[in-house]
């Protein structure tokens, strides 16, 4: 329903990540950035159609490559 | 493996927690420290007197997780197997964050202190940590610490040097608290990455039960610094702000540079500001005086005036012609570069220190890939526009070998050091401006061009971006002077012998006629296809080993701005100076090195050839257009 990938979030909305489809490296790396299964977060910025998404979790800033974005579900808060 | 040395104190934490300032305070030794993951690429070791004992320190890289994912966390995997203590560095800002590497740093058993950093950055973003409740939850000892300010650092060494040696038993602050040391239950992951998810999940549960304990949360106001950091990576705020941030940066190098060269900003008539000094004027009213004296006392033409005075134009020295080891090998480092030198060093600290550069790399994210690179090798592109060497050194922040290669590359051929770049602004800006521009032009066309070729030569894949961006600081300014002096010296101690021994090959090759013989070998290159005169092949030889000095000898050849251009693009694309190429082969191994060199050599044969020829055609149709 309210599920998507992150890549297809809105600006300025707030989500949980629900699934991270991808191998256990990926994960490895993400999770040392406090992005995991449960995770609150909300999109500060995607530059241009194919940039980097920057989001804030835990109050720090990431940004991540649109591909791995792609990779990561997220259920927006209604 | 070599006999490992024993280390007294290591400290270990996240990329950009204020390790390498934390270790600066211990142990004076400077280090670069910068507002982006990855500054301390490899280990630093110092030493410390605390109390009459002399101790070993070792500064760690930057890491994550001590899951071997990657080079970093194996060198610092087994540092923390020899360490005696490890000071565990947490931002107390993201105390959730950083705890799980602090509970895989308990797993292996070593004495773990926590140095609680950016405590100050906490309390202004309204996070309240119970310094006394974390240590017990962990069980070691945790003090509060501003590595900035130096605030807790006495503190945090008192509490490290209270414990005995190899004893197992933590003292918190509060009093002693037996080592019931939360453990994950698995051993966190040892040889794969990711091993066992539940594990990772119960290690995230007990973070979090431990954040709720310890950290209070008060409401705060957006701070400019948040309000700045959202506009930066805007799509379109965040280009304008990246084109403002960048067209300031040049003009504000290129002012304050000759500035400090000529003493004057502004028109030449009505300058703004005046200084009464200036490198320029310096060198007119005490060196030249001195020089012309020893010219007249050791014979105006006999060999060793030529050797350190150079060619006294009528009695009179010309700093950036004469030639001499004492007249323009002392004024091209001292009077035209470093001035230089200084004001980029300046403004890339500023940059660097605010965090604007990780920021700028994401925003580059999208046009770097269409080279093949990612984001963040401009920062590597950025050092090497000060000087090639560090520029190459801080690949070591891409991820994969491709990257390095690709990114050292494009350094060593399309971005000119600060040096050079002083020389092209002084030479070739005498024939205005636009030639100046036409120069830099070339040059980022040439950049793109091998970039994009190359990313179709190889087909890796090309790994996505996934970093923090750390918070826009102010900087501090007495850490920011420190870098660019420890900049600066390492510009003089590598560079003033390299331009002394190359004005010196020049004098003596001059002398033996060396070069009519290279002249002979290389003329159809540099002639048929350059357009440039014979005499013009001994500067790009020299340029090999200084690339200011080369175009320094360029200057009185007369040449018209056609070949002033082609040569000097060529020069900056030709060979990197000796001090790069020597890296350059040490980073990226013989193999790859030749790789880099061979394009390297295709790349300027071309190049030269394109601009000379390009050159020829487009003046040949304006004069049709101009004159039917």
């Amino acid at each position: 329903m309210n599920e998507r990938p992150l890549s297809h979030l809105s600006s300025a909305d707030e989500a949980e990540i629900v699934a991270i489809k991808g191998g256990t490296h990926l994960r490895a790396r993400l999770n040392a950035l406090g992005i995991f299964e449960g995770q609150r977060l909300r999109l500060l910025s995607g530059v241009g159609r194919y940039g980097p998404v920057v989001v804030i979790v835990n109050r720090a800033h990431v940004a991540l490559g649109r591909g791995m974005a792609a990779k990561i579900i997220v259920r927006v808060a209604v | 493996m070599e006999p490992k040395e024993r280390i007294d104190i290591l400290l270990v934490g996240h990329p950009n927690v204020g390790k390498s300032v934390l270790f600066t305070r211990l142990t004076g030794v400077k280090t670069i420290v910068s507002n982006y993951a990855g500054t301390t690429v490899t280990y630093t070791r110092g030493r410390l007197r605390f109390e009459g004992k002399d101790l070993d320190v070792v500064d760690a890289p930057g890491v994550y997780s001590l899951a071997p994912l990657d080079d970093a966390a194996r060198v610092t995997i087994d540092l923390v197997d020899r360490a005696e203590r490890v000071i565990n560095i947490v931002d107390a800002t993201h105390i959730e964050r950083h705890l799980p590497l602090t509970l895989e740093l308990l797993a292996r058993n070593r004495p773990v202190f926590v140095a609680l950093n950016m405590s100050d950055e906490a309390r202004h973003l309204g996070i309240e940590i119970d310094v006394e409740k974390l240590s017990k939850c962990l069980g070691v000892p945790v003090v509060a610490t501003v590595g900035r300010s130096g605030e807790g650092v006495r503190a945090l060494m008192e509490s490290v040097m209270g414990l005995p040696r190899h004893d197992t038993v933590a003292v918190g602050e509060s009093g002693p608290a037996g080592r019931r040391q939360p453990r994950p239950r698995r051993r966190p992951s040892q040889q794969t990455p990711g091993h066992g998810r539940f594990s990772e999940e119960e290690v995230w549960q007990r973070i979090g039960r431990i954040v709720n304990e310890v950290q209070s949360l008060h409401h705060h106001h957006h701070t400019l610094g948040e309000r700045l950091a959202e506009i930066s990576v805007h799509p379109i705020w965040g280009a304008l702000f990246a084109f403002a941030v960048l067209v300031s940066s040049l003009f504000i190098i290129s002012a304050l540079g000759g500035m400090l060269v000529s003493g004057e900003l502004g028109p030449k008539d009505s300058p703004w500001i005046s200084l009464p000094f200036g490198t320029e004027r310096l060198f007119d009213a005490f060196w030249r005086p001195a020089l012309e004296t020893l010219a007249v006392s050791l014979g105006e033409e006999s060999v060793l005036t030529r050797l350190l005075v150079g060619h006294a134009v009528g009695g009179h020295i010309d700093f950036e012609t004469s030639f001499g080891l004492l007249s323009t090998g002392l004024f091209v480092p001292f009077g035209l570069v470093l001035p230089f030198i200084f004001s980029f060093y300046f403004v890339l600290s500023v940059l660097e220190d605010t965090g604007y550069l990780p920021r700028l790399a994401i925003f580059l994210d999208t046009i770097m890939h269409r080279v093949g690179l990612h984001g963040y090798a401009i920062i590597p592109t950025l050092l090497g526009l000060g000087c090639n060497v560090p520029g190459i050194l801080a690949t070591r922040i891409l991820e994969t070998r491709q990257q390095r290669f690709i990114t050292a590359t494009l350094i060593s051929i399309a971005v000119p050091c600060a040096s050079l770049q002083a020389v092209i602004i002084g030479l070739v800006g005498a024939r205005g401006w636009w030639a100046v521009g036409l120069v830099y032009g070339i040059l980022l066309i040439t950049w793109f061009t091998v970039g994009f070729a190359l990313r179709f030569v190889s087909r890796e894949f090309r790994p996505e971006l996934l970093v923090e961006i750390p918070p826009y600081r102010v900087p501090v300014w007495r850490v920011l002077f420190s870098k660019i002096g420890f900049r600066l010296r390492s510009f003089l101690i590598e560079a003033v012998p390299l331009v002394l021994v190359s004005v010196l090959a020049a004098n003596v090759f001059e002398q033996l006629g060396v070069f009519r013989l290279a002249a002979r070998a290389t003329a159809p290159v540099v002639v048929g296809l350059w357009g440039l005169p014979e005499q013009a092949i001994l500067p790009l030889m020299l340029g090999f080993v200084r690339k200011d000095v080369a175009l320094g000898l360029l200057a009185p050849l007369a040449l018209t701005t056609r070949q002033l251009v082609t040569g000097t693009v060529v020069l900056a694309a030709f060979f990197p100076c000796l001090a790069s190429f020597v890296v350059l082969f040490r980073e990226l191994g013989a193999r790859d090195g030749l790789k880099s060199t061979a394009i390297m050599l295709a790349v300027v044969t071309l190049l030269g050839a394109t601009v000379n020829f390009g050159w020829i055609a487009v003046s040949a149709v304006t004069r049709m257009w101009v004159s039917p």
